[in-house]
């Protein structure tokens, strides 16, 4: 806590490179109706998303972290009309009216946020037809987006939801493709539909891969990639095509004349190398993601985070001067070559260079203990010297991965403004004995331990053993 | 693990985790084994058997076993202390379901040996000559405070996988405690896969299998005749006398099966079988769905002598009622909580203390969940299995059942109880000492004591770490970093 000062203002500094190249997707009609040639949408498909309703609520009494580093003791927060009113000290006024609840003894944070979800893509039951994650029918298919395989009715976003104190979440296809497709940002409340999940505004991502997967896939039928070289090779070829399309339609939306033909993954490519889409690069080995930000600076592109990153802490350097996160777990190893060298000091030493450190899940299971991972990442740095305060540790789940997604302003902490995305735990929420006690997605109340009807059940679950079961 | 003493130097001071120590400690440990005597005192000590921890308590270590431990409990006078004073103290972890010392990448075939896919044998599998010693997630987890592991192999095709090991952690070679503890069979989702396709061909495969093991095994002097459905084989022909549920299988129960030219198993692979046919060896079995865990439990009717554990039971919160009355021990997934597949619909983490309410005795185990490498989660699982508990609605462990379910309930699932898993007398001196509350995320293992012997707790992750507390290079590249 003595370091909290300049830990803070480190990952401040970081996180700010890390989203500089990350603007909301413009829309045609964004642009100047009048002299403009007529192009298509960047975001043909928005969110309709609505919040539901909520209380104007006073939580009092708790230890805050407020996502960013900051930490509030006898902590207030108001949420309000979906938003966060106000954080503070005990001297924190109170609305009139507004539900007060006693959280004395507890904490309070910002909802968390994976970066790295396939739930829905591989939703449970994980049954054959249920695999659709990965299009692997060719090595780069940006054309395809995460969200038109998600299945809202996966049992997963509710236990992320109750047990995880999950609030937004990134679903990204499968990393058997250099280019796997587009991402999408989610809220974690229930739909009918994907479209009622979707972050408002938010932009999209593109999955690339490196490593042993994508050789492995194309390799194995004798197809490129088959080695760590073509799979560089593959992706400069596809960024040049990238940069010969962007220079056509930029030509075009500047100049008039023909319209150029649409090509549906250039549209994706073309929106990295404009800022409008982020890069989520699935790497594990440092030489690898030295390799690809090399590439990335050679195409003028960033890299938004790289996703595993199990030898980050050997180039922390390189991903500090890059402004690149590392989206990592807190202590797994050796389930594949290129994983040999994981060490569970990797978040931590990543942050105390003053790289972008985030907590991911990339999984079903682990979605539901992220705050568990960060707490055992946090302890593996302080033995080994490094003192994180908790309040800063828990950056990993707040602010950078919002910031690494293009949403640091809309949520990710607890500020004045942004969406009132907040757990109340029932303990310290690093602890191995705690659980989210009530949980709320733009202000809405969506899980609420001591009610029974506030737990979510899937279409899926209804009429199975255990429906409605603690979980 | 009672050959060779090790001692082992610290080398980095600035490691909190033996900063604690005095010099007596360290010094200790550079005596052998066999003749010392060790007094652990001042710490938080939990025994492992279910109690709850006890603040102050001491634990007395002499040849390699447990003295005494608890409260009150006589110093020996020429005993060398070991002062745990803030620190915990506990029985090593022994992992309940595990994959460890079998393979180093996971996705490295030559480095994987849990299933042999092209080979001819199955039930005859003994994974013991795989095990290797220096496996790095032997050296990572025991790091991680666990001692002993109960290690089963992979089906491949069929559903029996061979013959598991209970094994120390130890740095040492002679990694195996107990070789073929266990035979270990597929009977759910996976079951009927390897069976050709359904349940009903896996339960035919399996009876077959029991009755050619019967078979051979009455060729040879046994006191034990086993299998067959005793005096009902007799009159297995005729039907008259059974209720409408009980009408028999006389494709299976008929005299005279001894049809050699008619086995689907191996010699090996029968003779593997006889010791379980005749109870002379532990069976685990893989299921998880209700009606599964249900038919397994009736095999006891036609092989009466099977000794089961039940491993997964993800559903058997659902008919504890039937498993308890089975009076058969379970080794469960903690964290199951998804209706992963069509077998675990009824998934909870409530699923364990809910059965243990029931009387079930309940290890934790790591079932096709990185049971290669990261059993030493099982004490993150068994705080969550505390933590659960607290949840309205939801069934949880207490402290001390918690701590159980990852020490004396494995041991005692696979019939050692008596030799590990606890801190009672007589048991073998696996002891940890942590730098707080074990089942906390900020604590670690300080000092991993196997069979009275001081562990060394670095690896190559830990020498990785150190090489890289500064990413940069210094006047020569990193590989002269050492």
């Amino acid at each position: 806590m003595r370091s909290l000062t300049w830990a803070a203002l480190l990952s401040a500094a970081t996180l700010s490179a890390c989203a500089d190249n990350q603007q909301k997707p413009q829309t045609a009609s964004a642009q100047s109706p009048r002299t403009a040639p007529k192009s298509y949408s960047r975001d043909p498909v928005p969110s309709t998303y609505k919040r539901y309703p909520g209380a104007v609520t006073a939580i009092t009494g708790a230890t805050v972290f407020d996502g960013e580093g900051k930490r509030f003791d006898n902590g207030v927060v108001i949420l309000a009309d979906g938003l966060v009113q106000a954080v503070g000290g005990a001297d924190t006024v109170i609305p009139e009216g507004a539900t007060r609840i006693d959280a004395a003894g507890k904490w309070v944070t910002p909802g968390i946020i994976d970066i790295h979800s396939h739930l829905g893509d591989y939703p449970s039951p994980s049954v054959e037809a249920h695999q659709d994650g990965n299009e692997i029918t060719g090595p780069v298919r940006p054309e395809v987006w995460a969200e038109h395989s998600v299945w809202p009715q996966d049992p997963g976003f509710s236990r992320a939801l109750v047990n995880g104190g999950v609030t937004s979440l990134h679903i990204l296809p499968g990393s058997a493709n250099l280019f796997g497709g587009r991402g999408v940002t989610l809220k974690n409340v229930p739909g009918r539909t994907m479209q009622q999940m979707k972050f408002p505004g938010a932009p999209y991502s593109l999955k690339m891969a490196c490593g042993e997967n994508p050789k492995r896939v194309y390799g194995g039928r004798n197809q490129m990639p088959g080695s760590r070289m073509a799979n560089v090779a593959v992706m400069r070829q596809t960024w040049a095509r990238a940069q010969e399309y962007r220079r056509k339609w930029d030509k075009y939306e500047k100049d008039g004349g023909e319209m150029p033909g649409r090509d549906l993954a250039m549209d994706t490519l073309r929106g990295v190398l404009a800022g409008e889409i982020t890069v989520q690069n699935h790497c594990y080995r440092a030489d690898e993601m030295a390799n690809i930000m090399d590439m990335a600076n050679e195409f003028g592109y960033k890299v938004a985070s790289f996703h595993h990153a199990v030898e980050s802490y050997k180039i922390t350097d390189l991903l500090k001067a890059h402004g690149a996160c590392s989206a990592m777990w807190a202590d797994w190893y050796g389930f594949k070559m290129e994983a040999y060298d994981g060490i569970q000091e990797n978040i931590p030493l990543v942050h105390n260079a003053g790289a972008c450190a985030i907590v991911h899940s990339d999984d079903a299971n682990g979605i539901q203990r992220l705050y568990q991972e960060a707490a055992k990442a946090l302890a593996s740095g302080r033995r080994m010297g490094i003192q994180i305060s908790d309040e800063v540790a828990w950056t990993w789940l707040g602010i950078n991965p919002a910031k690494a997604l293009g949403i640091g302003d809309r949520t990710g902490s607890l500020r004045a403004g942004k969406m009132a995305d907040v757990v109340l735990w029932n303990g310290h929420p690093f602890s191995v004995y705690t659980r989210p006690e009530r949980v709320w997605v733009d202000g809405a109340l969506m899980y609420d331990s001591s009610d029974p009807r506030r737990r979510p059940v899937s279409d899926f679950e209804l009429g199975q053993p255990g429906e409605g079961d603690v979980k | 693990m009672n050959t060779a003493v090790r001692s082992f130097e610290r080398r980095r001071s600035w490691i909190p985790a033996f900063a604690g120590m005095t010099a007596c400690a360290l010094a200790l440990f550079a005596t052998p084994a066999l003749a010392q005597t060790i007094a652990i005192t001042g710490g938080t000590v939990a025994l492992g058997d279910g109690s709850e921890p006890i603040e102050g308590g001491t634990v007395v270590v002499r040849n390699g076993r447990i003295v005494a431990a608890g409260r009150g409990v006589a110093i020996p006078a020429d005993a060398q202390r070991v002062d745990a004073t803030g620190k915990w103290v506990t029985p090593g972890i022994v992992a309940g379901f595990s994959r460890v010392g079998l393979v180093e990448v996971d996705a490295v075939n030559s480095t994987n040996d849990v299933s042999a896919a092209n080979s001819p044998f199955s039930a005859a599998i003994d994974v013991a000559p795989a095990i290797n010693p220096r496996a790095l997630a032997i050296q990572v987890n025991r790091a991680g405070g666990v001692t002993r592991a109960i290690v089963a192999p992979g089906t491949a095709k069929s559903i029996f996988a061979g013959q598991g090991a209970v094994i120390d952690l130890g740095s040492d070679m002679e990694a195996v405690t107990r070789a073929r503890a266990f035979q270990f069979v597929e009977m759910g989702e996976t079951g009927a896969d390897e069976a050709g396709g359904s349940r009903a061909a896996a339960h035919v495969l399996f009876r077959n299998a029991l009755r050619e093991a019967r078979d051979l095994g009455s060729r040879f002097p046994s006191p034990i005749s086993g299998g067959g459905g005793g005096a009902r084989g007799l009159r297995a022909n005729d039907q008259r006398d059974f209720s409408l549920e009980e009408v028999p299988d006389n494709r299976l129960l008929s005299a005279g099966a001894n049809r050699t030219q008619d086995v689907l198993l191996t010699r090996f692979d029968a003779a593997a079988l006889v010791p379980v046919l005749q109870g002379r060896q532990l069976l685990l079995v893989h299921v998880e769905r209700a009606s599964d865990i249900i038919q397994v439990l009736a095999l006891t009717k036609e092989f009466p002598r099977l000794k089961l554990v039940l491993v997964g039971a993800t559903e058997g919160w659902t008919i504890t009622d039937r498993i308890a009355a089975a009076g058969v021990p379970v080794i469960a997934n903690a964290l199951n909580d998804l209706p992963s597949t069509f077998e675990q619909l009824a998934a909870t983490q409530s699923n364990v203390a809910r059965m243990r309410a029931a009387g079930i005795p309940v290890a934790l185990g790591m079932i096709n969940d990185d049971e290669a490498r990261q059993v030493r989660l099982a004490r993150q699982q068994a705080g969550n299995m505390v933590a659960v508990g607290r949840v309205p609605g939801a069934s949880g462990l207490s402290w001390g059942e918690a701590l159980a379910t990852i020490t004396s309930a494995p041991a005692e699932a696979v019939g050692m109880g008596g030799e590990i898993g606890s801190l009672r007398p007589g048991r073998r001196a696996d002891v940890v000492i942590w730098s707080g509350d074990p089942f906390e995320n900020s604590s670690a293992a300080e000092i991993v004591l196997i069979d009275g012997v001081r562990q060394p707790l670095d690896n190559r992750q830990t020498k990785l770490r150190d090489r890289y507390r500064m990413a940069t290079e210094g006047d020569l590249p990193k590989a002269y970093e050492r």
